[in-house]
């Protein structure tokens, strides 16, 4: 036995939870995290090429029946080349429904491994969240193909790009956690999400703008925080300026109280995974 | 590290869960229903009741009892996924606990991958998995197939690679719950060959096992659990003995002594 420190596991009921203590624990296990990432995308990518490509079919294909649709059956007054306007935002609307989807059937399918060795609880959304930016990312390369040859214009605001994403990948870890620490709980949380997902997508001005909306539910509009975030993402691609002071303020809010929130009900929620699971 | 140190030192552990009393509330709509008309009834269960015991760093400890006594929680508080409600567990030396076999093996990943996946669940860096591929795929004698897909696996390969990743790593301390129950005659008797390899080269060994054969075989000492609570524990045949008069006496003595447990 050659380890020259040897550690000591001090398992007390007196130990207090600690947000930094958690954070530390991950930082430890982030050779664990990175192979959580790493066998999502390979399981995901291994089986066919399909896989990869699907990623980059998949938003061509959706730009393809929506343009359809939108150009030519509804019609949306002074949006130039709805194609942008479109992806711009739902690419990022997706990873946020993907994401916190994903992260609740990961925690309950990662159940028996919590059962069995010591790992922090929280690494199961978190490498969700991360291989899900992956395949963001991914998925921004046909975006860009789409705008060149519909020749709209890539402006230098897309290194913008990179804060947009930050905070809504923050947001979405906050969401996950929490709901998937219901979803251990509750079988029907899950489905009940779907239909929440579902239902937000529409309440978020991805494949309509925020003219259209009378006046009288403009509030419920503004009070989604997901229009912001996806405003963030839309502005330095679609509109070539960068997002404004009330929607980074906007976004940066709604991204740490739902981390804030998220993480405090997941461990509340945490102790009690072992009966559940 | 010295041989005089304990290497597992466990004070006062109780482990309690409230649980609801009404099995069915799965669903979040009941337990809200519920939760507003105020008509909750919480059950407290007891895995753990006031447990201590130490262990010398180098000794090979059983756990016995019947089914529901609490030992594979004790193995869990040891490894440290389970905190104690009350009292405190500490366990020095790098652990390599194996409470079942075969977690976290993922099929659609190699024999190759899924060890490197697997090491990454115990804490271990790629480059010591790197350094002991070979001798983790000649344990578990799976050669030609180590780059193949883990759904073309048999069962018995799968608990030998579990087995031998497991058990092929740096440890101080050795948690195992129901190993010998896998594999097949000589699998089995190659695992009992190298625990007591690790035995001999001075690990901490935490068996818990319905097996009282390999129990007294492989153990100093011997920890008999009962319904939460340490009814014996000390030199491994004495215990045994007196676990396996307890059984054939039947379940009065244990009803009556056992009226310290509050299971309400």
């Amino acid at each position: 036995m050659q380890s020259t420190s040897i550690p000591v596991l001090i398992n007390s009921a007196d130990e207090k939870f600690s947000a930094i203590k958690e954070i530390r624990d991950l930082v430890e296990h982030r050779n664990l995290l990175w192979n959580l990432v790493r066998r999502d995308l390979t399981v995901r990518y291994k089986r066919s090429m399909i896989g990869f490509f699907w990623t980059m079919l998949n938003p061509l294909l959706m730009m393809l029946i929506l343009t359809v649709v939108f150009s030519t059956i509804f019609r949306f007054e002074g949006i130039k080349n709805y194609p942008t306007y479109f992806l711009s935002t739902y690419l990022v609307f997706g990873f946020f429904a993907q994401t916190t989807n994903q992260s609740m059937a990961s925690l309950s399918w990662n159940g028996a491994l919590m059962k069995r060795v010591r790992v922090p609880k929280s690494i199961f959304a978190v490498s969700t969240t991360l291989s899900g930016l992956v395949n963001l990312l991914l998925a921004y390369i046909p975006l860009f193909l789409i705008m060149i040859v519909t020749g709209a214009p890539i402006c230098a605001t897309v290194l913008y790009l990179p804060i947009s994403f930050l905070l809504i990948a923050m947001f979405t870890l906050g969401v996950s956690l929490l709901v998937s620490a219901m979803a251990v709980y509750f079988e029907d949380v899950q489905h009940m999400y779907q239909v929440v997902t579902f239902g937000l997508m529409y309440m978020t001005p991805i494949i309509y703008p925020v003219s259209i909306i009378p006046m009288r539910w403009l509030w419920v509009i503004r009070a989604n925080p997901l229009t912001h975030l996806v405003k963030l993402a839309r502005d330095p691609v679609y509109g070539c300026t960068l997002p404004g002071q009330h929607v980074i303020l906007a976004s940066s809010a709604a991204a740490v109280i739902a981390l804030v929130v998220g993480w405090v009900v997941f461990h509340r929620l945490a102790r009690g995974f072992y009966l559940h699971v | 590290m010295s041989m005089s140190e304990e290497s597992v030192d466990f004070q006062h552990v109780s482990l309690r869960y409230r649980i609801l009393a009404e099995r069915g509330i799965n669903s979040f709509k009941e337990w809200a229903i519920r939760w507003i008309t105020r008509r909750m009834r919480y059950q407290e269960l007891v895995a753990l009741s006031d447990v201590c015991f130490t262990v010398e760093a180098g000794r090979a400890v059983g756990i016995i009892g019947h089914n529901g006594a609490g030992k594979s929680t004790l193995l869990r508080v040891a490894a440290g996924i389970l905190r104690p409600t009350e009292g405190t567990a500490i366990v020095r030396g790098r652990q390599a606990p194996v409470i079942e076999l075969g977690l976290g093996f993922e099929a659609e990943l190699t024999g190759r991958e899924n060890i490197f996946f697997n090491g990454a669940l115990l804490g271990r860096s790629p480059d010591e998995m790197e350094e002991r591929l070979d001798e983790i795929v000649a344990f578990a004698d799976l050669h030609e197939f180590i780059d193949q897909p883990i759904r073309t696996y048999s069962t018995g390969m799968v608990a030998r690679l579990a087995f031998a990743v497991a058990t092929t790593v740096d440890a101080h301390v050795l948690l195992l719950d129901e190993v010998l129950a896998v594999g097949d005659a000589s699998f089995r008797h190659k695992c009992q060959e190298r625990l007591r390899t690790f035995r001999d080269a001075g690990v901490t060994i935490l068996l818990v096992s319905h097996d009282l054969e390999a129990v007294v075989k492989m153990c100093d000492e011997v920890l008999w659990l009962d319904k939460g609570v340490v009814r014996a524990y000390g030199p491994a045949p004495e215990v045994v003995a007196r676990y396996k008069d307890s059984v054939a006496e039947g379940p009065t003595v244990g009803g009556t002594i056992e009226s310290t447990t509050s299971q309400t």
